[in-house]
């Protein structure tokens, strides 16, 4: 979009139209963010409430209490600033806020449909994991500068538990990134258009289970039940949160929810095809609609619009699951936690890798088998070729044929040609 | 293993710790010396016969004076009463003195016991000195604790506790409550108690 | 971390004081104020890392001088302080001091009263067990059987609120008897109650009893050998967790076997390697080692089906007598001179009450024995070599309840 608007703009004063779509894109993420923060608290009260055998918020709002969230926002915000006599006063205060701003500059390369995303990076994949991995400086200057050895122990559980974590995480996104070949995450979702079998869900059983591993590493890593010793309330009274209070500990609370719903897209797209359903709905609209002109693209991004419904559909259920989850299991003891991380979630996640990479090469030597020089050069706008290797080979054919219809001295031929 | 046979075994090797007993009462009683209560105690936990491996209770009962009337109303009939106002004729000058307490069982066994410790209120007289017992927490892990809420609410000293210090009342308090010429302190650090 | 046999007193570890640490060993204290003591404890834990070394209870923080209060009260006046030591299994306490008074009085209780209070009092005890399973539940991060439990035990309040009024303080069962006969329809209503329990028990046992996560925090930790529980003075179902089979309802003394005279329970405990297979429990896991914490919750558990059971019984038995329910003592009534002590089964372990009297209506002495007392003093012995997190496992597992620990 910044492209767009800046074709009208002098090209000494293009930058005042990137700042201000950037800024535009930051507004947006916040106002979604912090929605979502706040939607997620109420989910999680409901959520819970139901499964515990009772009602939950039904008073704020209605008879679904959906106000609850916004008036314990507004409650949060008048409470008293209480810090510790003990606390390091600057560490105290400034540590949500690098948890927060961890948290949220992961969604600036999280792309909620076909190329509406804040920062367009072919690493995505790595950029959203690196930044949010830098949430957990929050939380250890948050234990330490609290002055109290409860939030101490709550603060080096969480470092050793999410820093751990981070393995078998990165080995869990390694997987489709491989099928896909690139860390481009429009791309990665784009390759999944179609049913819900193009998926890389389904794309092979390593995979599947990889997802799992994925979900349960995304849970470690957002510190969710079975793995919240950090802020467990049976033993630390609140781990790392004991003396935050107010709006301190909301900033925290927003950050967490938002790296789960981050944690959660990023496994949408890489799983489960992002923007595209479970049926194509948004191609069937793109095709009903005319070839070109305004109602195309019209077409096409209302077609966006619809995929990042789904998307955020999907993200939501993922965070439901979690809690879920939350609220089913009971918590593990940190010297398992490292257990289940070292032991098995490593392990799995690298035999995974293996076995997707196995995989795939079996299955590119089997396609590649069966189509012998093809005839005619592969179309490229029927259904893309999951496969990385398929669609390098498909390329390369591509370029060759527009070779020969150029200067014509040389020719793509590999197997010789015309000398001259 | 009936009371009186336990007190025979008791007065096998014990018998100069023996000072007393109530075969008949309730809870059948046998009362030892605090000098050989340690002996005593041993011999009850380990003697095959008797294998008392479970003390549930000590308790200190405070009798800083003679009751004045004895009992009426649901009492087990006239004789009874004779036989008390007899007793309480023949006895000994009657002393202020704390009664501890200890109702050991058998597991094995299934046979029960009371065993009686009488002490005088204040060590050689001397009020403020508590008056002495071995422990027995050697023993029965358990006096471990009990004996000291015994210390801590009823003053009584117990040689060889390891770590003998108060329990429900806070460390620094002053006086043994359940003690029956206790008074309340006006206040505890600045509060008011009453 | 079994402890096979009574480690010696560490003489060289001194009762830890604030200023007596090594440099490398932190001192952390768990306050009174903790979501997982299970009341106004306060445990001064000594630690290395995650390690502990050394944990110090000091109670006290409730003591509000019952005793004392007892010999200013007749026995009768004395009964709501009784409902005030375990207030969770209230009907046991009142039940345990209302025996003791009436071995002294030599009184004999009429049939239906006797059945009465076999009923409440395992009324009780199943809602005393439902909340120490699931609080401990709760203690390990699973806040859902907390409330299912919850949502059971609150039908037995309202059922017991028909009866005496009260919700958790009863002073239902007095000397004498029972304050009052069960209403009518009471009866129907508790078996509607029973009916669906059940249920709720299988899906307990699967969030909890069969759960991985669970049996990997509780297996094989706070091993409590038989040896050292008796030494201890453990009683209840801390004792049965370690594989002693002794239950007073069977074992103890006559006055208080007789209440259960024509009933039928299994004592649960495991003998000879298994537990007792009168129904459909779930299987023991491999990982638990007999004494540890999954045990002691496994006992509760069982014996809440055990306690349905004896319920049923005493509704039927009920029905069939046609005895009064007898009438309280009077309220001034003179108590015999002499002393009598009487233990019974309550939900936590053996309590046991003991009165001297002189022949007044009131009492001499009274003094309580806590079975949290003497499950928690042996806290300490379970608690070295394990981590942080394995605290309130261990306490929760013990099951105690200050109120009547410090009395």
């Amino acid at each position: 979009m910044a492209e767009y608007l800046a074709q009208f703009i002098n090209a000494d004063w293009q930058w005042i139209v990137y700042v201000g779509v950037a800024l535009v894109s930051c507004v947006l993420l916040l106002a979604l963010v912090a929605t979502a923060a706040a939607a997620f608290t109420w989910a999680e009260r409901k959520v819970s409430a139901r499964i515990q055998d009772r009602l939950g918020p039904t008073r704020r709002g209605g008879r679904f209490g959906w106000l609850q969230s916004p008036a314990d926002g507004l409650k949060l915000i008048c409470k008293e600033d209480i810090i510790p006599a003990g606390a390091d006063r600057i560490l105290f205060r400034l540590a949500p806020y690098i948890s927060f701003c961890a948290s949220f500059c992961v969604f600036l390369a999280l792309p909620f449909a076909d190329n509406w995303v804040a920062l367009r990076l072919n690493t995505a994949v790595f950029f959203m994991l690196a930044v949010a991995g830098l949430e957990v400086f929050g939380t250890i200057l948050g234990g330490y500068a609290s002055g109290a050895k409860w939030s101490l122990y709550g603060a080096m559980r969480e470092a050793a538990q999410v820093v751990s974590y981070e393995i078998p995480l990165g080995l869990c996104v390694l997987v489709p990134v491989m099928i896909a070949g690139t860390m481009d995450l429009v791309e990665i979702g784009g390759q999944q258009a179609g049913w819900f079998f193009h998926w890389n869900l389904f794309h092979d059983p390593f995979t599947f289970v990889t997802f799992w591993i994925f979900i349960t590493c995304a849970m470690a890593g957002t510190n969710r039940l079975p793995f919240d010793l950090a802020e467990a309330e049976s033993e630390l009274v609140a781990g790392f949160l004991t003396e935050y209070s107010g709006f301190r500990w909301s900033i925290f609370f927003m950050a967490e929810y938002a790296s789960m719903f981050a944690l959660c897209g990023l496994g949408a797209i890489l799983f489960l095809g992002g923007w595209n359903g479970p049926v194509p709905i948004g191609q069937w609209l793109v095709l009903l609609a005319p070839e070109s002109g305004l109602l195309h693209d019209a077409t096409v991004q209302f077609a966006n619009l619809l995929g990042m419904c789904n998307f955020i559909f999907k993200c939501v259920a993922g965070v439901i699951f979690m809690m879920w989850v939350r609220w089913t299991l009971p918590r593990m003891r940190i010297d398992q936690v490292m257990t289940t991380c070292l032991k098995y979630c490593v392990p799995l996640a690298s035999a995974m890798f293996l076995g997707a990479m196995l995989w795939t090469f079996a299955a590119s030597v089997v396609v590649n088998a069966r189509t012998e020089p093809p005839p005619s050069p592969p179309s490229t706008t029927a259904v893309a070729p999951r496969c990385y290797a398929l669609q390098k080979t498909a390329r390369e054919a591509e370029h060759g044929e527009e070779g020969n219809d150029g200067a014509g001295t040389r020719t793509s031929d590999e197997k010789g040609g015309r000398r001259q | 293993m009936d009371v009186k046979l336990i007190l025979d075994r008791l007065k096998q090797d014990c018998q100069r710790w023996i000072t007393g007993s109530n075969l008949e009462a309730l809870d059948p009683w046998i009362e030892v010396s605090a000098e050989g209560l340690g002996e005593v105690a041993l011999l009850l936990r380990d003697a095959p016969e008797l294998l008392f491996d479970m003390l549930h209770c000590i308790s200190a009962v405070d009798y800083h004076e003679q009751s004045k009337k004895p009992a009426k109303g649901k009492c087990k009939g006239k004789d009874e009463e004779k036989e008390l106002a007899e007793q309480s004729n023949n006895e000994p000058e009657w002393q202020p003195h704390i009664d501890v307490i200890y109702h050991l069982s058998s597991m094995v066994h299934r046979h029960r016991l009371v065993l009686k410790v009488i002490l005088p209120r204040w060590k050689d007289g001397v009020e403020g000195q508590l008056p002495e017992v071995p422990t027995v927490s050697d023993l029965w892990s358990t006096a471990n604790w009990h004996e000291r809420e015994v210390y801590d609410l009823s003053g009584i000293r117990f040689i060889g506790h390891n770590d003998l210090r108060r329990i429900l009342c806070p460390e620094d308090w002053e006086g043994h409550p359940l003690r029956k010429d206790y008074q309340l302190p006006a206040s505890y650090h600045g509060i008011e108690t009453r | 971390m079994s402890i096979e046999e009574t480690t010696p007193r560490q003489t060289e570890f001194p009762p830890s004081t604030e200023f007596d640490v090594a440099t490398d060993e932190l001192l952390v204290n768990m306050g009174p104020q903790h979501p997982s003591t299970h009341g106004v404890l306060r445990l001064v834990l000594r630690t290395d890392g995650e390690v502990i070394t050394e944990v110090t209870p000091h109670i006290g923080y409730l003591h509000r001088c019952a005793e004392k209060v007892g010999e200013n009260l007749t026995p009768r006046q004395w009964i709501p302080y009784t409902d005030r030591l375990d207030y969770i299994s209230s009907m046991n306490m009142n039940l345990g001091w209302a025996l003791t008074v009436e071995k002294l009085l030599d009184y004999e209780l009429p049939e239906k009263a006797r059945h009465v209070r076999v009923i409440v009092a395992e009324l009780n005890r199943i809602a005393s067990h439902l909340i120490a399973a699931c609080c401990y539940g709760l203690d390990l991060g699973s806040f859902t059987p907390y409330m299912w439990a919850f949502r059971e035990r609150e039908k037995i309040m309202n059922l017991f609120e028909e009866v005496c009024g009260a919700r958790l303080t009863y002073s239902y069962i007095t000397v004498g008897g029972v304050t009052a006969d069960l209403p009518p329809g009471w009866l129907e209503r508790c078996e509607t109650f029973l009916q669906e329990l059940d249920p709720c028990i299988a899906e307990l046992h699967a969030l909890l009893t069969s759960n991985a996560i669970f049996i990997r925090r509780t297996a094989n930790i706070g091993v409590l050998s038989p040896e050292m529980a008796v030494s201890y003075g453990c009683t209840g179902p801390v004792l049965r967790g370690s594989g002693v089979d002794w239950d007073l309802r069977r074992d103890g003394e006559p006055r208080y076997t007789q209440m259960y005279d024509g009933y039928k329970f299994e004592v649960i405990t495991e003998t000879d390697g298994s537990y007792p297979q009168d129904e459909d429990y779930p299987p023991v896991p491999s990982a638990a080692v007999l004494g540890d914490n999954w045990h002691r919750f496994y006992v509760r558990m069982l014996e809440v089906v055990q306690s349905m059971k004896l319920v049923r019984q005493g509704m039927e038995k009920y029905r069939q007598t046609s005895d009064s329910i007898g009438k309280p003592v009077g309220i001034k009534q003179k108590l015999p001179a002499g002393e009598a002590y009487l233990e019974t089964e309550a939900p936590k372990g053996q309590m046991g009450f003991m009165i001297v009297s002189d022949g007044k209506p009131v009492p001499w002495r009274v003094r309580v024995r806590s079975s949290s007392f003497c499950n928690l003093s042996v806290l300490p012995e379970l608690c070295r070599g394990v981590l942080i997190a394995d605290i309130p496992a261990v306490v929760g597992s013990l099951d105690i309840v200050l109120g009547e620990i410090d009395r």
